[in-house]
């Protein structure tokens, strides 16, 4: 019985697996395939897609500034957001549950809504669309990720640690630097590893928010509708694929780090 | 007093960026809901974007679409994700978190490219046309997969089931083992422990995964525009298309608020049940 279960379960698990990752191996299979159309059977062995992606101008300048938004998005999310959790995990104020209500709301708000919501603001204040435009709203998207996963860094912490610093003596200013972040870190990392490449990825906000400059996923998104330009585009998914195992692989070890938490 | 000055240091920067940006924006949308066109003043008042979206029916056979297809895709996603979590929580013992990173490392790969992927496959010289052909199953070039509302779905429960796995897989990981030598030690059959034990512990991560998939597919107009074609849109094209196309930003708005108002509802309920936003206060 739990035998049968057993093989059951593995067979269940390999088609999923197959199912899952196949589509995207497909990608990179494409990527060196010697053809323009995305048909089997490959017609042979080829860099010339790859040769070409290194002088696609626009598409650099589009992982150029992909880059850029994330990063600062992320470093503004992460300060932000964890600013946010230090309070909502430490104090005990009024309007707290409003504050958190209201700071979670971006995790389940459309991002279309939010994306138009942005554009009429923007275009009431007679704000330009441009790279920074992207950035606030990649901010907001990733403000409670950040807050939510620092938050339950500092609750399985009790705040004694902060206490006994300054029993002995330090400020508060002091203990935040040297107790209360250091023992955030672990969270604050895998909180800004997160929210770049969430911001890395999203489109439907840039796609609102972009003035004359793209971000990759916009980017490409204009180069789908375009049957020639299909190959570049499945190259540089090749490319980004990579680029995001690694990084992700990365992050997920960072965050097992810190999920041992040393007993207080 | 000086706890009240480090807590207002604290909580003032998120709470301005919050109000402006996020607050802000949405009670703009609101009222801009009222403006008469996109681009006049905003007073006086007009009703036009109102009339006009509750006089036509479609919007709502699209909005009403859009929500089975939705609660389609984040049923179908939780019912391909439970077995194997399932699986991986009770037959897996210490390899079960690498295992799981395996089947879920799609999920962060770009949702633009696995959406492509889906394009690639489905089309009408696609991967799986290629297949039924050679199987002798249609003839050269019949049915075309690509745009439709199958596509739609395939493609979406393909995107969302590693965000299914997730959060029932983690719910089943606190299941404590003893419960079910218990149950067997009072004699229940393993079936009858599943569904009177198992299930029900695991059930707040279904409800957690339901809501995570069901929520953004609401909004969804990415895939449709992708893999959907005409059959296969979706009510997130709609305000798209107000916001390009169509340029009528007060319709496009309202269809906003509505989403947003239907969103809120579920969101409501849903919190009842789960408390996603609880973070106890150790001070």
């Amino acid at each position: 019985m739990r035998q049968t279960g057993k093989w059951l379960g593995l067979g269940y698990y390999l088609l999923l697996l197959l199912f899952l990752q196949l589509p995207i191996l497909l990608l990179i299979v494409f990527s060196f395939n010697d053809s323009v159309l995305l048909v089997f059977p490959l017609k042979g062995f080829t860099l010339q897609w790859y040769r070409e992606l290194l002088q696609a101008t626009e598409l650099i300048n589009a992982a150029k500034n992909s880059l850029i938004i994330g990063v600062v998005s992320s470093v503004v999310a992460t300060v932000l957001g964890g600013a946010a959790a230090i309070a909502i995990a430490r104090y005990n104020f009024p309007g707290r549950e409003f504050f958190l209500n209201i700071a979670t709301l971006p995790l389940v708000i459309p991002y279309v809504v939010l994306a138009v919501a942005l554009l009429i603001l923007f275009q009431a204040l007679k704000v330009e669309l441009n790279l920074w435009t992207i950035m606030i709203g990649h901010t907001i998207i990733n403000m409670p990720y950040v807050m939510l996963i620092v938050a339950a860094r500092l609750s399985g912490f009790a705040n004694n640690l902060e206490e006994a610093a300054m029993d002995l003596g330090a400020t508060y200013w002091g203990t935040l630097m040297r107790v209360t972040l250091p023992i955030s870190m672990p969270a604050l990392v895998a909180a800004f590893l997160s929210s770049f490449t969430m911001s890395f990825d999203e489109f439907s906000l840039a796609f609102f928010l972009a003035g004359t400059q793209n971000t990759l996923p916009v980017y490409l998104y204009s180069q789908l509708r375009f049957p020639s330009r299909l190959p570049l585009a499945v190259t540089t998914a090749a490319v980004v694929i990579m680029v995001s195992v690694v990084i992700l692989l990365f992050s997920e070890w960072l965050r097992r780090l810190g999920a041992g938490r040393p007993k207080v | 007093m000086e706890n009240k000055r480090r807590l207002f240091a604290l909580i003032t920067p998120p709470s301005v960026f919050l109000l402006f940006f996020f607050m802000v924006p949405l009670v703009i949308m609101a009222l801009y809901t009222l403006k008469a066109s996109s681009f006049g003043p905003l007073l006086p008042f007009s009703f036009t974007a109102f009339e006009n979206f509750f006089s036509n029916p479609s919007y709502f056979v699209l909005l009403l679409n859009s929500s089975r297809l939705a609660l389609l895709t984040a049923v179908l996603s939780i019912l391909l994700a439970y077995p194997v979590a399932y699986y991986l929580v009770f037959y897996t013992g210490a390899r079960r978190v690498m295992l799981l990173t395996l089947l879920i490392l799609p999920a962060w790969i770009s949702y633009l490219l696995r959406v492509l992927a889906w394009k690639v496959i489905l089309g009408s010289e696609g991967l799986l046309n290629q297949l039924l052909i050679q199987a002798g199953l249609i003839q050269d070039g019949a049915p075309i997969l690509l745009y439709s509302q199958a596509a739609v779905l395939i493609t979406l429960v393909y995107v969302w089931i590693p965000f299914a796995a997730l959060p029932i897989f983690a719910a089943m990981e606190r299941i404590d083992p003893r419960l079910h030598e218990a149950a067997a030690d009072l004699g229940a059959s393993p079936s009858v422990t599943f569904w009177r034990v198992t299930f029900p512990l695991t059930m707040p991560g279904v409800a957690s995964a339901f809501f995570f998939v069901f929520i953004p597919t609401l909004g969804e107009w990415v895939t449709p525009t992708l893999v959907g074609g005409v059959s296969g849109i979706m009510y997130g094209n709609l305000i798209q298309d107000q916001f390009g196309r169509a340029l009528n930003w007060p319709l496009g708005a309202l269809m906003s608020m509505v989403l947003l108002v239907l969103v809120g509802v579920f969101s409501y309920i849903f919190n009842r049940f789960i408390p996603i936003t609880e973070v106890p206060v150790s001070s």
